[in-house]
């Protein structure tokens, strides 16, 4: 029985060829919450991977920082059907961080401050297309929009680019995270309106 | 739960609207349908854009009892994008969709009906006074013999709402006693400078805890967690406090 | 706005899923043991889903997912609920 309420257009919403299936452009950054924000000091921050033989790659705020840093400017896409075009980000590919990993697995669990999980697989994360992004917009990324540090993994739905991202757990089989148990899809590639079951 | 009226989507039509404060719209809604409501419910009201986009927003109901006359009051927050346009552009015979009455814990029943004669007392946080008003009214129209009382807390003289109402509220056979606190502007003469509530003016202007007053208090998060830890400092059973927050745009 | 509201929130969006108004309900939080109602819970609205967490310890609760045309409700960190009639 839905109708159409006169005079009600919503927030503005453009068409653009650069967007997704089912996308509309937004100039503000939303914030999607599931909780409150972590608040956590760079001099308490670590990132971790963790492999199958139980070995622990480890970087603190100052490791991270010595490590090469890339400059990223891409679009974004959210589930909720926003996307931002052209955002500029400062991070450290997963490339430099998986250099010395050793393992034989495909996928991971990404673990955050605060509790929250999502699941990515290895191929998403490697050859440059994802990084663990510590600026935005030539700022420190800040708490709302998962600072210090979050994962950046743009080819994919923005909630796999996990906000306070803390580390990688390597995986044997695509196991769901926090949305992915809940209706949303294991992946996630927008280009192919991954978004639900 | 026994007695509530099954929630539903209704159709309803604008009857009427008419500026509450400067920031703030009453809403006079006829409902098709609508069951009728408990004092402290609220609704969800659904908007459709030409192009099928959607948005939800939950608002309080300020009125209560049978009927299909249901009456808002919504407070514009500015960068919303629901509120504006209900606030702002909503008129006489509009129709948009609602979804109600909705939630049996934020609600007040009279005496006669619940057994439960203690005092009762409403602090309320700006808009957050609209469900609260409508157990002030609910409670005049039953002559209840309740104690009741209101701490509203607002940000100056023109932000009141329902200013015309609480006179006949407070004369009424079951009075109400009101306190008004202002935020940033107070009238002129008035006792105190203005400011926020504070953990003292609460305690002065409260039932006291000793008498085991049923506490519902509405507001914002920041104010409604203020308030109930307050409260429960000061004494009051955690169990006989009934919050609700709003946010959102 | 990052700020959370409470279980009365969840009044509508769970009518889908239940015959009664949830809210009211008693369930314990299978992570710290607290007894509460619903509708004391704390709720984290966002577009992606709506979080209902512990207001004692912050464990979540359930999990609402809703796209208009299908939805999912996870109340895995509830181990017990209370209905009374």
């Amino acid at each position: 029985m839905s109708f159409i309420t006169r005079g009600f257009t919503g927030r503005g919403r453009e068409r653009d060829d650069r967007l997704p299936p089912g996308q509309t452009l937004v100039g503000d950054f939303p914030v999607l919450s599931a909780g409150p924000t972590p608040d956590i000091d760079t001099a308490d921050w670590a990132f971790t991977i963790r492999t199958e033989s139980g070995t622990e790659h480890s970087w603190n705020w100052d490791e991270f920082m010595a490590l090469p840093i890339e400059d990223v400017t891409t679009d974004i896409h959210c589930v909720t059907h926003w996307s931002k075009l052209g955002t500029g980000w400062r991070g450290v590919s997963l490339d430099t961080l998986f250099a010395d990993v050793d393992t034989e697995l495909e996928y991971t669990m990404a673990h955050s401050y605060g509790g929250y999980t999502t699941n990515v697989p290895l191929d998403d994360l490697l050859d440059g297309k994802a990084w663990v992004a510590f600026e935005y917009d030539g700022e420190p990324l800040d708490p709302e929009h998962g600072g210090p540090a979050r994962l950046l993994v743009p080819h994919l739905y923005f909630w796999k680019s996990a906000k306070w991202v803390r580390g990688l757990e390597m995986m044997a089989d695509d196991e769901p995270g926090f949305w992915e148990q809940n209706g949303y899809h294991l992946r996630g590639d927008p280009w192919k309106e991954e978004r639900y079951w | 739960m026994s007695g509530m009226p099954r929630p539903g989507w209704h159709v309803a039509t604008v009857a009427a609207t008419r500026r509450e404060t400067p920031n703030a719209t009453r809403i006079e809604l006829d409902v098709d349908g609508w069951p009728g409501n408990e004092a402290g419910q609220h609704l969800d009201v659904r908007l459709t854009a030409p192009d099928g986009y959607t948005a939800t927003r939950s608002y309080s109901i300020a009125s209560s009892g049978e009927g299909s006359r249901v009456v808002l009051a919504v407070d514009k927050l500015p960068d919303g994008e629901v509120s504006p346009y209900l606030v702002d552009e909503l008129r006489a015979g509009d129709r948009l969709e609602v979804h109600g009455p909705l939630g049996a814990f934020f609600i007040w029943r009279p005496a006669a009906v619940t057994d439960d004669a203690r005092p009762v007392q409403l602090i309320a946080g700006g808009s957050g006074v609209v469900p609260l008003f409508a157990m002030a009214h609910a409670h005049a129209a039953a002559a209840d013999p309740t104690p009741f009382r209101l701490l509203y807390s607002v940000r100056t003289p023109d932000d009141v709402y329902f200013a015309s109402e609480w006179a006949a509220l407070a004369a009424a056979s079951a009075p109400l006693r009101l306190d008004l606190v202002y935020t940033r502007r107070t009238p002129d003469g008035w006792s105190a400078p203005p400011g926020r509530i504070t953990r003292d003016a609460l305690e002065a202007a409260a039932v006291p805890a000793a008498e085991r007053p049923r506490v519902f208090v509405c507001g914002s998060t920041g104010f409604v967690e203020r308030v109930a830890d307050w409260l429960v400092e000061l004494g009051h059973e955690p169990r006989d406090i009934r919050t609700e927050r709003y946010g959102g745009t | 706005m990052t700020s959370h509201l409470d279980g009365n929130a969840l009044a509508g969006p769970l009518a889908d899923f239940f015959s009664f108004d949830i809210t009211t309900a008693t369930g314990r939080c299978k992570a710290c043991g607290t007894v509460a109602e619903l509708a004391r819970a704390m709720v984290y609205v966002s577009g992606a889903g709506t979080v209902v967490r512990c207001a004692t310890c912050d464990h979540v609760l359930a999990v609402l997912v809703d796209t208009g045309e299908r939805a999912w409700i996870d109340l895995a960190g509830v181990s017990a609920i209370e209905v009374r009639r």
